[in-house]
């Protein structure tokens, strides 16, 4: 007895032009597909607009290439871009496409709002960025482009929102017998932890949007018009919520370093609490504002209650979540510890795209106290960035790992290896500049015009220089994938000898997953299976 | 490929149920975070003085007067839409096809009462969305419930369809759409008592 036919990916796919397949198609791997595919378009457009802001920001006398009326549109949309253009569909993308293969289950909760959640979101960031370049983003000039941005945005968090759903239904009840959620794989345990948080963020999201919509298009009496949009829903594009939106990468993490170490992962149940600690970032929802922490008063202990006050929602928001990486770093040293690991680009992308992402998070850590007096610098994009390329990396590192399993070929891992190092390098050279220049006092969100002490072009200068890399790595990656898609070596059922339930079906799957139903005994069922038929010791 | 041991086909667990408890969720953040917004412009407005309630906060504008009887039905229309809900899911769950029939009709036809009501709240009040904060706050807010409420009129014709479409197999449809009418009756209980009640 059920509601719900989960079996939609042969509606008459067969009978169907393959472009119409692509565009109906509510098979979660199509689906997964559509979101990375997309994510890679979205990451070259979002780095291209953050070059131009980088190297406008070089020579602080004068526009260069941008003018004044467009800058602060540009700046909008880099970020927009590089967040729910690029982070978010790549890590939806991956989720959709491998959580119902790791649970062994045949499809996706609710495929046909998966496969709708695409389409809003797709359709939410054309109208967005078309609105931006209409001159409309936080900010903007024009009116009614303002209003359209600010409808695109609610469109754009309602189909996030109907992707969430759809997974976190899956994770909850289409688990293949005797799967436990704790003995969910962990990139199906962080999927679900991202996706309640998604489901519990994203609404107050499209909320605060919708007054904001109403308002500037009626009254502009209380939220400030267009030059109140980032006060109000900026949140959204900042720390600590870009850490809850890479939430599942970290699951990525923990899955494919003990596989690639080949053995098991120590403390597996800190692991699960530690994902769900970088999940209380998701309370910036409920703030919707920076939580800061003034530490004033002549001496440590004067006034020391009201700093235990200050300290505890600047701990629940700021540390907490960065407590939670530590964590998840802690395991990663514990598996790299008790075995020699095999050097595969998956394992370089995990371990440095987790280690920018710590930066990111530490960083912003200091952002958020007040006596360091970095509020309104530009150290805020410098984490910014530290947490979006890491979680770009780590989303290049997934794609690696289980592109063979999605599309059936591998993607060459010698090429895709030194872009791992570089992609590091940039993220390096894209954020720690900016954080020196922080203390320097340069002004965030301000391409022209400031002058401060100390060897600002340089700075600038560096930071141009890491993102033109990351671009470069962008490209060269996705020419990997694009050549891995259309003419790689055949991955084969298990390329990387797993323990995880995806790699116990065929590359790519077939349209219900699985031939049979698999019973779980463990956390590791595919190597409780290969010890049984005495394959692998 | 493994060989991997046959078993049956498992049972489903509760798929649309466990979906509509996450929309519910996500519906509760989205009204509870739109209150909390209200609130606080509230709690920023200055004082007046009222001559019926004495110093009260400047939110809502003196000339605009809450329909209280419409807005207290529209409460109360919601507690009926529960009681027709549950008796549906207690009819389906005998595979009483009369009863559950006219038990989801009798939640349309309440849930089309309380749309009236809505309506009608707003034209009596004349509140002009581009008159002030509160009045475009008052619309986006009462506007978005709206958009909840129709969806759960248009669940209530789905569930309709579906039990009685399928025979009388398809009982989780029916408890489903009685949550989701619990999270609707929860969220215009707030609702009614911050904007119709407090003010």
């Amino acid at each position: 007895m059920t509601s719900i036919d989960t079996h939609h990916a042969v509606d008459g796919a067969a009978s169907q032009p393959a472009v119409a397949t692509w565009l109906t198609s509510a098979d979660h791997k199509h689906v997964g597909r559509l979101f990375i595919g997309s994510g890679l378009v979205g990451l070259l457009g979002g780095l291209v607009l953050a070059v131009l802001v980088a190297v406008e920001r070089i020579d602080a006398e004068g526009f260069q290439l941008l003018d004044e009326s467009t800058a602060s549109q540009v700046l909008a949309a880099a970020r927009l871009l590089l967040t729910y253009g690029a982070v978010v569909p790549l890590v939806l993308g991956m989720v959709v496409a491998i959580v119902p293969l790791q649970l062994g289950a045949r499809s996706i909760s609710f495929p046909r709002l998966a496969a709708t959640g695409f389409w809003f979101w797709l359709t939410g960031l054309g109208l967005a960025v078309a609105s931006i370049i209409g001159n409309g983003g936080p900010g903007g000039g024009e009116a009614e482009m303002v209003d359209l941005y600010l409808a695109a945005l609610v469109v754009l968090a309602l189909g996030g929102l109907m992707v969430a759903g759809s997974v976190a239904t899956t994770a909850l009840t289409a688990r293949t017998p005797g799967m436990g959620l704790l003995r969910a794989p962990l990139f199906s345990w962080s999927s679900f932890v991202g996706s309640i948080a998604l489901l519990l963020s994203l609404p107050v999201f499209i909320g605060t949007s919708v007054y904001l919509y109403v308002d500037h298009r009626y009254a502009r009496a209380g939220f400030g018009g267009n030059m109140g949009v980032n006060h109000w829903i900026g949140w959204s594009l900042s720390q600590p919520f870009t850490y809850v939106l890479a939430i599942p990468l970290l699951g990525f993490v923990l899955d494919a370093i003990p596989v690639m170490n080949r053995s098991r992962l120590p403390q597996r149940a800190a692991a699960n609490v530690a994902i769900g600690l970088v999940a209380v970032g998701l309370l910036t929802a409920t703030t919707q504002s920076a939580v800061t922490l003034p530490w004033e008063g002549d001496g440590f202990f004067s006034g020391l209650g009201d700093k235990i006050a200050d300290l505890l929602p600047f701990a629940l928001l700021n540390l907490v979540p960065l407590l939670g990486l530590l964590g998840v770093l802690g395991g990663v040293a514990l598996t790299l510890k008790s075995a020699k690991p095999r050097v595969a680009s998956p394992l370089v992308f995990a371990v440095l795209g987790l280690l920018t992402i710590l930066l990111g998070a530490a960083s912003h850590v200091v952002y958020a106290i007040q006596d360091a007096g970095l509020a309104g610098t530009i150290f805020e994009a410098g984490s910014y960035v530290a947490v979006t390329f890491g979680s770009v990396t780590l989303a290049f590192g997934a794609i690696a790992y289980w592109g063979p399993k999605i599309w059936g070929r591998r993607v060459p891992d010698k090429a895709a290896l030194p872009l791992a190092l570089l992609a590091f390098v940039a993220t390096a050279l894209g954020s720690l500049p900016y954080m020196i220049a922080g203390f320097a006092d340069q002004p965030a969100g301000v391409l022209d015009g400031f002058s401060y002490g100390g060897p600002q072009e340089l700075w600038n200068a560096l930071t141009a220089i890491g993102f033109v890399l990351m671009l470069l790595v962008s490209l060269a990656f996705i020419g990997l994938v694009a050549k891995s898609f259309t003419a790689g070596e055949a991955a084969g059922d298990d390329p990387w000898d797993g323990t995880t339930l995806e790699w116990a079906t065929s590359s790519p799957p077939p349209a219900d997953n699985f031939s049979e139903v698999i019973v779980v005994g463990s956390e590791y069922p595919l190597a409780d299976m290969k010890n049984s038929s005495g394959k692998v010791g | 490929m493994l060989a991997l041991p046959p078993t049956p086909q498992p049972a489903p667990r509760r798929q649309l149920f466990v979906g509509t408890a996450l929309a519910s969720a996500a519906g509760t953040m989205l009204l509870g975070g739109m209150l909390a917004v209200w609130l606080q412009f509230r709690a920023d407005a200055p004082y007046r003085e009222s001559s019926r309630r004495g110093l009260i906060k400047d939110w809502m504008p003196e000339k605009i007067v809450v329909p209280e009887v419409a807005a207290n039905m529209m409460l109360i229309a919601f507690f009926v839409v529960c009681i027709m809900a549950q008796w549906a899911v207690w009819s389906a769950k005998r595979g009483d096809r009369t009863h559950t029939a006219m038990a989801l009709g009798m939640s349309a036809l309440i849930g089309l009462a309380a749309l009236n009501s809505q309506v009608f709240i707003w034209t009596q009040m004349g509140v002009i969305a581009r008159d002030g904060a509160f009045h475009s706050m008052f619309y986006a807010l009462t506007g978005t419930f709206m958009a909840l409420l129709v969806a759960g009129i248009v669940y209530t014709a789905v569930a309709a369809f579906r039990y009685l479409g399928r025979g009388t197999s398809d009982v989780q449809i029916v408890s489903a759409h009685a949550l989701y009418w619990y999270f609707l009756t929860a969220a215009f209980s707030a609702l009614w008592f911050v904007v119709y009640v407090q003010k």
